[in-house]
């Protein structure tokens, strides 16, 4: 066995001190060792982006790192976007867009989303579909996730009674892509 | 068949947001990878590397030596219990398949079949433990052509007498529906040949394939990563002889399918016998380098065709002589897609005269099977381009010929050459509508002004009309081809005490949204909350009846069962609600969840009737206390969903790269449930339509390796690689269901792949080039213009 190293890792707002071998891939201790299976693994060769976090507000392909590269780093995953019972607006406009069908790409499309946003809050369509190149999905043929960004950029509101008028408003903006 | 449709209630139509939403977007998933159970062992697969190889001698000491190791199972250990992996189809009487064993014990036929698992307590600790498995390998001739496969010179199996395993064939003189395709040859004014290639995909679902297997307990229970849990259970019985009742498996949430989780994998089979000999729960998650290698694969034609034709461009037959690999081995319904492809060659169109042969042929490769569209998206390319080469030949426009050729909506129902018949249709406004938002006209000006100054890059506007066959499939059709199974479904809907409801499909979901829609449906036929409303699937205990989801028949076969089943309850509850009531039944109406006797406000509602089921203090006589219903749904015919696709592409003639620079399409998918569901599925089966027409294919050297096994080679197209769709629909009721849908998975995929490759060859014929072969890269359209520049000086 080869021997382990002992990180401290803040995921998701908790603190976390563990023992982990070296070869352990990040992905791999969030998902067995810490039970954070909302973040989901595609490939093996980095190319997916099913395994997207954040490492200190960026992102990251969580498979493309060792546990112990994340020590004394700050670790969000989509199981800490929502905040007190309430969606991230990332999170609400892929729901509102349709722009996930099933869901597997969908933690690190929204974790790549966020941070795309972070770094260009008024994207145009071509730089939303260039700034998820990493990032790839079989069911949705890619529009409604960019619609779904697009939306959080330009600052669509979505309120969560009167899902109607919700309704138009997203058919709006899914044909208003362009 | 002419049913009174009552389709007033306001949830059908509506853009409902899903209900699976909620726990994908917060990164609550149950995918079977997140699955642990105390005590679980972790699997790990020994692969061959050869593609065709005997096994002379397997040493695994040092493999069970390795830490964490529990036990190396090889092919001979496993032997008696093992059975062999199941084919469903057998098309022909007299077809030929090698016997399949989960774990090869004699002979490996692919690079990555399985020749020994490791069972471990970690996965690290299987991975490694695999390295050090010995296995002695006596190398031998592989076969990867198909043209090659068919001369027998080299066998894919030494077990066989010949690489061929069947040959279908359906010739309209003898069958009656049509002439005799020998005449229309012999008699016709222009007659244009051509052989076309359908390169092998791979599904490339996101979520790898993963199983889980717990023995402990009365039962074995499996949760995987699968479409067909139903006849995945049946399945694993037969082949593994252990009784249905002590088998359950259950389908979580399900990461992509798309034909390539329709299946009985190896990898499945190994989990419950591994599981079994432990006593503890085991798991398999594959790689994706795995998922590549040995996951089915789909496509892999060689499609070679004859079409004849007056010069004024009447269509008069149609000749298909088909080369379809079958890999290795034969599985679920490995030999049949094909043969369902056979049906929809004719098209839209009306020719007398039609003749399809196929010959299913064995190859050192994995073995092929379901893959978005399944036999139609071959079929479709294939008359499409053959169609765009007529128009070529004649000097024709594209459209033109097509309308020459096409059904006149006037002219339905329809029984075509290949003996289907076609219920409804409308390919004029399908067409009319695609052509106008396209702004056909204006393109073809662009298309004249680049080719007149010889622009660098040129346009090309890639035309196609699709119709398939959907809702499969009416048990008796099945029957007649020969398939195991029938093509029903199955729902139950049950009247909780509150008034809530539950329905439970057979029809098992990965992404489709089925919890939605059914809620839909339900909420609108009972007139409860469209909220109140929960559906349950993907548990062969909880959905005891089901075949499962593929081939667009969610809707049209599963939601016409739910449909039965909830007017079963009205039926009941009208009974009941009229006893309450101290009414007479034929007085009384129901509407909004409520009955009411006519011309009063004394009404009963849904809730209050469930109620007094459950107390049960004051039943009519004879009535059993419960609201429950099921109801089994075998359609009388397929549905045929319809469009027009219409791709403007940009080629550009110095370095071979493609471009869509405009895509519209409009689709014809009868009544719509959920349109926002709707446009998501249409959205998708472009991506991957528009995927192999340029970007997808599994590439193989000589000896038999997948070059293309990584997403790194195998290239699933990214945000960036795809165009902005432009999408419509026009509506025409199917009639062959009460609800008027035709099911819509699969058109984008059949429809997108030829309006692309015909765009892209428009673009560059007039500067000589014949043909492109799928997937387009720029390298092979630079060729093809290298090689047309050739072809011009020389002449
Ligand atoms: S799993 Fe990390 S990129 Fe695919
Ligand atoms: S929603 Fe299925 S892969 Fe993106």
């Amino acid at each position: 066995m080869a021997s382990s190293k002992t990180i401290t890792v803040d995921v998701d707002g908790v603190t976390y001190t563990d023992d982990v071998e070296p070869r352990l891939l990040l992905v791999q201790y969030l998902r067995e060792r810490l039970g954070k299976t909302g973040t989901l693994i595609g490939c093996d060769t980095t190319n997916c982006g099913a395994c997207t976090v954040h490492l200190d507000g960026v992102s990251v392909k969580s498979c493309t790192m060792f546990a112990v590269q994340a020590d004394g780093h700050q670790v969000t995953t989509i199981e800490g976007m929502a905040q007190n019972g309430k969606l991230a607006p990332l999170q609400e406009a892929f729901h509102q867009c349709h722009a996930l069908q099933c869901g597997f790409c969908t933690p690190g499309m929204i974790m790549q989303s966020a941070s795309l946003l972070k770094e260009n809050p008024h994207p145009t369509e071509t730089e939303i579909r260039d700034g998820l190149e990493g990032n790839l999905c079989r069911c949705t043929g890619y529009q409604n996730i960019v619609a779904a960004v697009k939306s959080v950029a330009d600052g669509v509101q979505y309120n969560d009674s009167g899902i109607s008028a919700n309704v138009d408003l997203v058919e709006d903006q899914r044909a208003g892509v362009s | 068949m002419t049913a009174t449709v009552e389709r007033g209630g306001a949830e059908i139509g509506k853009a409902r947001l899903r209900k699976e939403d909620a726990h994908l977007i917060t990164g609550r998933s149950r995918y079977t990878d997140n699955m642990v159970l105390p005590g679980m062992l972790h699997l790990a697969m020994v692969r061959s590397p050869y593609a065709h190889a005997k096994i002379t001698a397997i040493d695994v000491s040092a493999a069970k030596a390795s830490p964490g190791v529990f036990a190396v199972l090889t092919g001979a250990d496993v032997a008696d219990e093992q059975g062999s992996l199941p084919n469903a189809w057998p098309v022909t009487p007299d077809q030929k398949a090698p016997n399949h064993p989960a774990i090869a014990v004699e002979e490996v036929a692919f690079s990555g079949e399985i020749v020994a698992v490791v069972i471990a307590r970690s996965v690290a600790a299987a991975r490694d433990a695999v390295e050090l498995v010995d296995v002695d390998y006596e190398e031998l001739a592989v076969v990867m052509d198909l043209e090659e496969a068919l001369t027998d010179n080299v066998l894919a199996h030494t077990t066989l007498a010949s690489n061929k395993s069947a040959t279908w064939v359906f010739d309209s003189a003898e069958a009656g529906t049509g002439s005799s395709i020998a005449d229309a040859l012999l008699n016709s004014d222009v007659v244009v040949e051509r052989t076309l290639y359908q390169q092998r995909l791979i599904p490339a679902f996101m979520e790898p394939r993963s199983t889980v297997v717990d023995p402990t307990g009365e039962q074995i229970t499996m949760w995987s990563a699968t479409q067909i849990p139903h006849i995945l259970r049946l399945m694993l019985a037969l082949t593994l002889g252990i009784p249905e009742s002590k088998v359950r498996v259950i389908a979580p949430d399900v990461g992509g399918g798309f034909g390539g989780k329709l299946q009985v994998t190896p990898e499945e089979v190994i989990t419950v016998l591994a599981a079994r000999r432990m006593g503890k729960p085991c798991k398999f998650t594959e790689t994706r380098s795995e998922s590549l290698q040995v996951g089915h694969h789909g496509r892999a034609q060689v499609q070679r065709l004859k079409i004849s034709a007056t010069k004024e461009g009447i269509v008069t037959g149609l000749d298909v002589n088909l080369l379809a690999d079958m890999g290795a081995y034969l599985g679920l319904i490995t030999s049949g897609i094909p043969v369902l492809g056979a049906f929809m060659y004719n098209s839209i169109y009306k020719f007398p005269a039609y003749r399809f042969e196929c010959n299913n042929i064995f190859t050192n490769k994995p073995w092929t099977d379901a893959y978005r569209g399944a036999g139609r998206p071959e079929a479709t390319f294939a008359i499409e381009r053959m169609m765009d080469e007529l128009a070529t030949e004649l000097n024709m426009d594209p459209l033109e010929l097509r309308e020459k050729n096409w059904i006149k909506h006037s002219e339905f129902p329809f029984t075509t050459v290949a003996g289907l018949e076609y219920d409804t249709g409308n390919y004029e406004a399908a067409t009319a509508k695609a052509v106008e938002m396209f702004d056909y006209q204006g393109l073809r000006a662009e298309q004249k002004r680049r080719r007149d100054a010889k622009e660098t890059v040129q346009l090309g506007i890639g035309v196609s009309t699709f119709t398939e066959m959907c809702g499969l499939a009416p048990s008796r059709v099945l029957g007649s081809l020969n398939y195991a199974a029938g093509g029903w479904e199955h729902a139950q809907v049950r009247v909780l005490p509150t008034g809530n409801v539950e329905v439970v499909t057979g029809s098992s979901a990965h992404g489709q949204g089925h919890e939605t829609a059914w809620s839909q449906l339900v909420a609108d036929r009972l007139g409860v909350p469209f909220e109140n409303v929960e559906v349950l699937h993907g548990d062969t205990q909880v959905s005891q009846r089901g075949l499962d989801t593929y081939g667009s028949r969610s809707l049209t076969v599963g939601g016409m069962a739910v449909l039965a089943a909830a007017d079963k309850v009205i039926e009941k509850a009208k009974v009941i609600a009229a006893h309450l009531m101290e009414a007479n039944e034929d007085d009384l109406e129901f509407a909004s969840g409520a009955f009411t006797v006519k011309g009063t406000e004394h009404s009963t509602s849904f809730g209050e009737i469930a109620f007094a089921v459950f107390s049960a203090h004051n039943m009519p006589e004879g009535v059993e206390p419960n609201l429950d219903s099921e109801a089994t749904f075998d359609p009388v015919n397929f549905s045929y969903p319809h469009g027009t696709h219409l791709a403007a592409m940009e080629v550009d003639t110095e370095t071979g790269a493609v471009s869509v620079l405009k895509y519209v399409c409009v689709d014809d998918i009868g009544v719509v449930v959920n349109p926002m569901l709707v446009e998501g599925q249409v959205h998708g089966g472009l991506a991957q339509g528009i995927a192999q027409a340029l970007y997808e294919e599994a590439v193989y050297d000589d000896a038999g390796t997948l070059v293309s096994g990584s997403f790194v080679d195998y290239l699933v197209p990214s945000a960036p690689d795809l165009p902005h769709y432009i999408t419509a629909r026009t509506t025409t009721p199917a009639t062959s269901n009460q609800l008027g849908a035709k099911g819509v998975g699969e058109a984008g995929t059949i429809a997108s792949t030829p309006a692309i490759v015909n765009g892209v060859l428009d673009a560059i014929r007039h500067l000589g080039v014949k043909d492109v072969k799928m997937p387009c890269t720029p390298s092979r359209v630079w060729h093809a213009l290298q090689e047309a520049k050739t072809v011009e000086g020389v002449q």
